[in-house]
């Protein structure tokens, strides 16, 4: 059975290739996991801050979320947009649109790639993280682990789908790169990676949750430093996330390929 | 030439692959003075203009035929070829291929066709070209078995070996352009579309390519609609040209005829046995040049006779010569003139 032209073998030959795309990047991927550390930033500012009382967590509830919120963004993040506009721009999209298979998998398995490349570079900077701060220390428990995984791949698609919507605007605009700036900074101040929801003033908070932002790094990361969190409710605004962009992303992908140019093919 | 084997019996048992019917495409462009006031005009108020790429042009190509498609750079060549493999939508007209509407993109109809663009590549640049065989195996849905064994004998054809397992990068640009054959050829598909398959490369690449080509074509009976700005490539490969001009079809036909629709002279040179002055010739036709013993003449087909009867009356002739004038100086004059 096919899913927009996906099958299993499909998914396995393209992860493997991926992987060993992005293996021959393994020193830029390295680079790039090092500059994902401002979770670790902000820790040391929250900790050397009178407001960190406000976060209504301990000395080691803060590493651990941070910690957290570090590895769940380094699992879900998505640079898309970057990658559909040059080869939208560069006609390279146009032997990807004449395969049967939905051109949206190969980004997808590219970054599957990317973040099985990430991996033992996350794992040293975590290691790292637990010599400097050895009463952070923890080991999820099965149940969590399992929770927090499925919450940051749930994560990952929500981000994949809305830079998907903007990428789709390439067909339109060519520089749908731009617009993602839109994305960045709500994502930045709102997604928990600055800070812990429960820093922000109730109506911030509850403006924030109608949206996808907490979903992405917050919520995940609570799930693995096995904080309180309602599960349910959780998973199910991540689903819900999920369903309402999908459909969006599939139509506005297809009007978009009806304006496709082949631009530099 | 005679197809031996069909990929699709149903596209060899039917008398047309390509169906082209009153097609155009129109491009709608930016229009921008250079300068700073162009750029505000342009940043305050966007101007766009329409570019007609493609009009109403109309052919139908029978399964295993090989046509060259020809023209200047912007004549529509390539639009044309977008929109017959679906990668773009035709603004106006009717396009059928193996059975199919190209731009609803239809699996069935992607397994059918390929197009290979000569300065674009679908490989992965940093990998060999064997992980990209392996992923285009997969989404074509073939058995390791067969792929297996394709690429083996599309290998041995196009000379290639150990370079499907180099990466992408090391291979040098004539390897590169046949590894890429060999992905975009992994599905057997019936429909080629080929755009500028031999760009770029040396004298002996682009005569392994042409070969290539011409062996599948008699093997699997695939029909092939090729651009390319060598006319070696035509000359060798398509007894059938069409040749697109501002984005009008100008020709369709052989191109011995399109020869004789570009330039209805013949070429007539002579070697004399002594010089004789240019003004000797007068009457005689067009004189080209006329350098020591040997002359150049342009004759019109139906004087020829009389004319070549009057020149060996006249002179004490070495040797006569009557040619068609070269079909690539013709076709590059007719694109330097810009018209037709």
């Amino acid at each position: 059975m096919r899913i927009f032209g996906l099958n299993r073998k499909i998914i396995r030959v393209l992860l493997g290739t991926e992987y060993a795309h992005m293996l021959e990047y393994r020193a830029e991927i390295a680079l790039w996991a090092l500059s994902g550390v401002l979770p670790f930033i902000m820790l040391s500012l929250w900790n050397g801050s009178d407001a960190r009382d406000a976060l209504g967590m301990d000395g080691v509830g803060l590493d651990r979320y941070f910690l957290s919120a570090f590895l769940v963004r380094q699992f879900s993040v998505v640079w898309m947009i970057y990658a559909f506009e040059e080869d939208a721009l560069t006609g390279r999209l146009s032997p990807y649109l004449l395969q049967p298979l939905h051109p949206l998998w190969r980004y997808v398995a590219s970054h599957l790639g990317e973040q099985l490349t990430r991996l033992p570079f996350a794992a040293v900077i975590t290691a790292i993280f637990f010599l400097i701060q050895p009463n952070a220390f923890w080991l999820p428990s099965l149940g969590h682990f399992v929770l927090a995984w499925l919450a940051t791949w749930m994560a990952f698609s929500i981000a994949f789908l809305l830079q998907s919507l903007i990428a789709s605007l390439c067909f339109w605009s060519e520089k749908a790169s731009a617009l993602e700036r839109l994305l960045f900074i709500p994502f930045l101040f709102l997604s928990g990676l600055l800070a812990p929801l429960t820093a922000f003033p109730p109506f911030v908070r509850t403006l924030a949750q109608w949206t996808p932002f907490p979903y992405l790094i917050d919520f995940p990361a609570r799930v693995l430093a096995e904080q309180p969190v309602n599960l349910l409710v959780g998973f199910a605004i991540q689903l819900a996330w999920i369903v309402l962009l999908l459909p969006l992303v599939l139509l506005l992908w297809r009007a978009g390929v009806r304006r496709y140019s082949a631009m530099g093919a | 030439m005679a197809p031996q084997r069909s990929l699709h019996p149903q596209v060899a048992h039917g008398s047309v692959v390509i169906e082209v019917e009153g097609l155009s495409k129109i491009y709608r462009v930016a229009d921008k003075q250079p300068g700073l006031s162009g750029t505000l005009k342009h940043f305050m108020r966007r101007r766009h203009r329409d570019v007609h790429a493609v009009r109403d042009i109309s052919f139908s190509i029978a399964p295993g035929e090989m046509v060259g498609f020809l023209g200047a750079n912007g004549a529509g060549k390539t639009t044309t070829l977008k929109m017959l493999c679906g990668l773009i939508h035709p603004s106006a007209g009717q396009v059928v291929v193996a059975g199919h509407q190209p731009q609803k993109r239809h699996p069935d109809f992607l397994r059918r066709i390929t197009l290979v663009m000569g300065q674009k590549q679908q490989l992965l640049w940093d990998l060999p070209p064997m992980d990209s065989l392996r992923v285009n195996a997969a989404v074509y849905g073939i058995s390791d078995r067969d792929a297996k064994r394709r690429i083996s004998e599309l290998s041995d054809l196009l000379e290639l070996g150990e370079e499907l397992t180099r990466p992408v990068r090391k291979l040098s640009l004539g390897q590169r352009m046949k590894a890429e054959l060999l992905a975009a050829l992994l599905h057997q598909p019936d429909v080629l579309f080929l755009d500028e398959p031999t760009l770029g490369l040396d004298v002996n690449a682009q005569a392994r390519v042409r070969q290539f080509l011409a062996d599948y074509n008699q093997r699997t009976g695939a029909t092939m609609l090729l651009t390319s700005h060598y006319m070696a490539d035509i000359t060798a490969l398509c007894p059938r040209v069409l040749l697109i001009h501002q984005g009008h079809l100008f020709h369709d036909g052989p191109l011995d005829r399109l020869a004789s629709r570009l330039a209805p002279e013949r070429h007539v040179r002579l070697e004399l046995d002594a010089p004789v002055g240019a003004e000797a010739f007068a009457g005689l036709g067009r004189l080209d040049s006329c350098c020591d013993c040997e002359v150049n003449l342009r004759v019109q087909p139906d004087e020829l006779t009389a004319v070549v009867a009057q020149l060996l009356e006249r002179f004490e002739v070495r040797d006569l010569e009557v040619n068609d004038p070269p079909i690539d100086q013709l076709i590059g004059d007719l694109f330097r003139q810009g018209s037709v």
